[in-house]
């Protein structure tokens, strides 16, 4: 059986840096920034680890301000 | 097999509820408010019931849940949601009804409108979002501030002997005999919030239904008024909060 591969995208402009997300991934996918800010001001979270995300989801359903869009797909 | 190859719409697992529209929650970052509205906007986008849903909301900082959740809303005066709810649901019985309130909104100016309400079981969901603080007016006491707890108005702590007890109106909402669901739930990790998720669900489908009065307590975060990180908050909450709100159905007649 082939691998699920995950792929988020944040709406950092939307993000508020709360770090729940970051909290939430299993994985250790995402982070906040920790000198860029978004034009609200707020670090913002972003992935760091290209290619461990396995799409379960927890960012996004954790995130209060429902920033994150999640895709996941399984390997051929 | 590249990002781009998964970021394909047949590939979506999770996008923002398309009733939560665009206009960015002034709730501080990492409140407890957020989740719940996302729940909200999830759950009656999947019962089909965006044009036919009017929610009420409170005051405190819930007060401009109806610039987010895009369906017929009432603002109604401090406390008295479940009273403008009883008054829609009579006029409006095929509606889905639900108020969403915090701890000073239902358990403090509105208590009476929300006992009696529960006690008439009149045919409303209520989401109760306790945070044992008034969070919108700057962290002051609550009658749900826990024993010991510091606040705006009791720097060093809740003291019996100066302010009573906190308040178990949830409790209390079981005990009633017009309700038939009651439950407390939490949105703190992925798990409480798949819970909370059915929680409103059923309390929605019983207020559609003509099911009686159905009471679903989200014991929440105010990170801002507790004066913690997001993160922490939610560590005190499962510390602090669970001992006097625990987690679970009080009453489930359906
Ligand atoms: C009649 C009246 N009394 C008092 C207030 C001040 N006030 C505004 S919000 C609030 C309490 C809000 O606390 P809660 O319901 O717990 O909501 P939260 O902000 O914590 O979500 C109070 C006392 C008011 N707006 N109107
Ligand atoms: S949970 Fe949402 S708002 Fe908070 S840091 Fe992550 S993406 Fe931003
Ligand atoms: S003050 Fe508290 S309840 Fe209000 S938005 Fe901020 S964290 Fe949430
Ligand atoms: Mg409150």
């Amino acid at each position: 059986m082939g691998k699920i591969k995950g792929a988020i995208i944040v709406d950092t402009e939307r993000c508020k840096g709360c770090g729940l997300c970051a909290v939430a991934c299993p994985l250790h996918v995402l982070e906040l920034t920790k000198r860029e800010v978004n034009k609200k001001g707020y670090s913002f979270a972003r992935q760091i680890m290209e290619d461990t995300c396995n799409g379960c989801a927890s960012c996004a359903v954790i995130c209060p301000d429902a920033c994150i869009t999640v895709y996941k797909k399984k390997e051929e | 097999m590249t990002t781009n190859d998964i970021i394909k719409p047949e590939n979506l697992v999770y996008r923002k509820p398309t009733l939560l529209n665009d206009t960015p929650m002034h709730y501080c970052p990492g409140c407890s408010h957020g989740v719940a509205h996302k729940l909200i906007a999830e759950i009656i986008e999947e019962m089909g019931m965006e044009e036919k849903t009017i929610a009420i909301s409170p005051v405190g900082c819930a007060v401009f849940a109806y610039n987010y959740i895009d369906v017929d809303w009432i603002e109604a005066a401090h406390g008295r949601a479940p009273a403008v709810a009883s008054a829609v649901k009579r006029l409006w019985p095929d509606r889905l009804v639900f108020t969403y309130q915090g701890d000073g909104d239902l358990a403090c100016i509105g208590t009476g409108e929300t006992i009696h309400a529960l006690n008439r079981g009149e045919h409303i969901a209520i989401i109760f979002i306790n945070n044992a603080i008034y969070g919108m007016t700057g962290g002051q006491m609550a009658p749900t501030t826990l024993m010991g707890m510091k606040t705006s108005t009791c720097p060093y702590g809740r003291e019996a002997d100066l302010h009573g007890y906190p308040l178990h109106i949830t409790d209390i909402a079981a005990t009633l005999e017009g309700t038939t669901y009651v439950t407390r739930q939490a949105v703190h990790t992925v798990a409480a919030i798949r819970k909370t998720k059915k929680a409103i669900r059923q309390a929605f489908e019983n207020s559609l239904n003509g099911q009686g009065a159905s009471l679903v307590e989200v014991v929440s975060t105010c990170n801002a008024g507790w004066k913690m990180s997001p993160e922490q908050a939610n560590k005190w909450m499962e510390e602090h909060m669970f001992k006097y709100y625990p987690l679970g159905d009080l009453k489930n007649l359906l």
